[in-house]
């Protein structure tokens, strides 16, 4: 057993929380106030090569492991969970599908640009009547003289309306199986004829992150932007979404850390009936009980990771991190604004804005009922869905 | 061109750093890294090179062990090559030492500018470049905010209280550069691993064909104690004198 990182993935996220200090976290609660999305802040995070730390070499990027990118979302949703997310879902969950079922030509057109930072894609699943119950989508596409043609919607599809945005990958029923064999995943380009992109929604948090419902009404797409193989298009996505979990406990580690230093600073500052409030037992053991919470969460986050990265199976550790991890900043999102008392329920102190950035990180990419369903089922239960 | 920035490592700038029994810094083992101030001179250097379309950056530092830190960083933002000198007998050198160290380092090849920062964050001497340029005989020009460079001669709007000069040298110079000079790169992912396989040479005082004499530093430390703490202060009480008493305190401050 080795708990150690290796040089070079110390190296990326000194470098990563270095720049998230610096340059992402400052303006972090003024851009989640005007829902405003740092096209310059993914452009410089592409310049330095962190928008392609998962992409192959060969495409623009880093080509490094599982660890080392969740390191990077980690350091990222410590600074600004919008940012984390938009290049979480954009080179981890969009381009990965590109690079992991893409055809050379896909591979060449879509990887580079979002490497360089240079380019922003969404992963399109859930729908308007399906989420959790990905299965049950019902966009349709049909071929027709040479093109897919696409009619349907897709709900809350982060990374779809951005200047920047290159492609949607979307999930569609594209057989007569109405289960789950009938569903492939094409890649439409974001000016496609018949796409179009609704107004944004009014979130909770993730502000800055951009989110939209899709329209497709006779969307017209060239036939080759099928990804992958015809009729496996579901169990791509839940084969992506096993590595979307583990950014999203990465991101909630991250926050949660963000969280406990804010806290810590605090609790050893302010001061109450003559102390500091960090020496009160009442606030010294939350702040000890916020951080062991947030190491187990890091441990299995890694572990997930560095089990994927020894080509071993580890959706259900996946699905572990990602509940025990979200659980997790949301209860230390929520307890760090109880160390902050009064001020840390306004948006002076950036806990509250962590609070709202949290929850939805018990949501996206399987709901936490959905993830006890998956390790139920690993324990051999069948429970009732 | 062949550029030669002077690079140092530093303990972190926002923290307390300690002094050993000796009064001299303890730099083994401390957070630290590449000098912020070193920063904006090896940015206009890589600036320099980057129009020029061509050229060689080496960082010279002189430290132990731990300097290697610095000289990492630097390469990774985009610098070609290290040199780094270490002695024993280096330990507690003075500005006049390191500046004969230096110069000793910068003269074993060819040259065209030779850059540093105004003055390192944990010295604070600001001797050292200037030194140097004296020490090779050559034109100092300091506190550059501004630098361009066309045929072999180097203009920099040289900051002054009341605004900037205009100073005007033939290569080879010495040059320090401001923090207002350049805005320095982070470096990218694969800069920091493209450093790992650059070449870092090591070098110790008979490589440069010094001897203990020319290192004896002329300036010791012999003691160290902590600043004063802060008087109280004086509190004027509102009423109608306390502008006057204001103004009064400003006045003999100098201030007004
Ligand atoms: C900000 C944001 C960004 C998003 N980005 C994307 C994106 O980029 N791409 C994308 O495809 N989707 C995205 N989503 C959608 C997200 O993945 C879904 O919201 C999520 O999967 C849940 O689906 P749902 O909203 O339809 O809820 P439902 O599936 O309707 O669930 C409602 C509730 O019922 C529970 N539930 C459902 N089924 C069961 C069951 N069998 N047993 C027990 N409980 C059950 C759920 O856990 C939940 O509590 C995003 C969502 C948000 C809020």
């Amino acid at each position: 057993m080795e708990f150690e990182l290796t040089p070079e993935q110390q190296q990326v996220r000194d470098l990563v929380r270095e720049f998230a200090t610096q340059e992402i976290a400052p303006g972090a609660g003024e851009r989640d106030e005007h829902e405003e999305l740092p096209l310059d802040i993914v452009k410089k995070l592409g310049e330095l090569g962190i928008c392609g730390v998962p992409i192959p070499e060969e495409h623009g990027g880093l080509g490094a492991d599982a660890v080392t990118w969740a390191l990077v979302i980690e350091e990222l949703g410590r600074a600004d969970a919008s940012v984390a997310v938009t290049v979480s879902v954009a080179s981890g969950l969009a381009a990965g599908m590109i690079a992991r079922y893409g055809s050379t030509e896909q591979r060449q057109r879509w990887l580079p640009p979002i490497a360089a930072g240079e380019m922003l894609a969404g992963f399109g699943l859930t729908e308007p009547g399906s989420g959790s119950d990905a299965a049950a989508l019902r966009t349709k596409a049909r071929l027709d003289a040479g093109s897919w043609v696409i009619d349907g919607s897709k709900s809350f599809i982060t990374n779809s309306g951005t200047p920047i945005t290159g492609f949607v990958v979307v999930a569609c029923r594209t057989g007569d199986d109405a289960g789950a064999n009938g569903v492939s995943t094409i890649v439409v380009p974001a000016d496609a004829p018949g796409f179009s992109v609704g107004a944004p929604y009014r979130k909770l948090g993730w502000r800055s992150s951009d989110t939209h419902e899709l329209s497709f009404e006779g969307c017209r797409v060239p036939e080759d932007h099928l990804l992958g193989e015809r009729g496996r298009g579901l169990a791509q996505c839940l084969a992506a979404l096993d590595d979307g979990r583990i950014s999203i406990a990465a991101l909630s580690v991250g926050l949660a850390q963000g969280c406990l230093d804010a806290s810590v600073r605090y609790a050893k500052d302010r001061e109450a009936f003559g102390r500091p409030i960090g020496n009160y037992e009442a606030i010294a053991f939350k702040l000890a009980d916020m951080r062991a919470a947030i190491e187990a969460s890091r441990l299995l986050t890694y572990r997930a990771a560095w089990l994927k990265d020894r080509g071993q199976p580890y959706t259900t550790e996946a699905a572990i991190a990602k509940l025990r991890a979200s659980e997790t900043a949301v209860d230390v999102a929520r307890e760090a604004i109880q160390v902050h008392g009064g001020y840390g329920y306004t948006e002076e102190f950036p806990v509250a804005r962590a609070y709202r950035d949290a929850k939805v990180l018990e949501i996206g990419e399987g709901t936490s009922e959905i993830l006890r369903l998956v390790i139920a089922r690993d324990l051999g239960l069948q429970p009732q869905v | 061109m062949n550029i030669v920035v002077l690079t140092k490592w530093v303990p972190e700038p926002e923290g307390t750093p300690t002094i050993g029994e000796d009064g001299l810094l303890v730099r083994e083992g401390a957070d630290g890294g590449l000098d912020p101030g070193d920063e904006y001179g090896l940015e206009a250097a890589l600036q320099l090179v980057e129009a020029a379309g061509d050229g060689e950056i080496t960082l010279l530092t002189m430290g132990p062990e731990i300097a290697q830190a610095a000289l990492q960083r630097g390469l990774a933002m985009g610098a070609h090559k290290g040199v780094r000198i270490t002695d024993e007998s280096l330990r507690g050198a003075d500005s006049l030492v390191t500046a004969r160290v230096l110069a000793a380092a910068i003269k074993r090849q060819p040259f065209d500018l030779v850059i540093g920062g105004v003055e390192s964050t944990d010295g604070y001497t600001g001797i050292v470049p200037a030194a140097i340029a004296e020490l090779l005989g050559l034109p100092g020009l300091t506190f550059a905010r501004e630098l361009h460079l066309s045929d072999g001669t180097l203009t920099i709007e040289r900051q002054t209280a009341a605004g900037y000069d205009v100073v005007v040298a033939p290569l080879p110079i010495v040059i320090t550069v401001t923090a207002g000079a350049t805005e320095p790169r982070y470096p990218s992912l694969k800069g920091v691993m493209a450093a790992k396989s650059k070449p870092v040479e090591t070098l110790t005082l008979s490589d440069l064909g010094l001897s203990g004499d020319d290192v004896t530093p002329t300036q010791t430390v012999a003691e160290v104690t902590d600043a004063p703490p802060k008087q109280g202060g004086e509190t004027v009480e509102f009423d109608d004198t306390t502008a006057a008493r204001i103004a009064d305190v400003l006045a003999e401050a100098k201030v007004i």
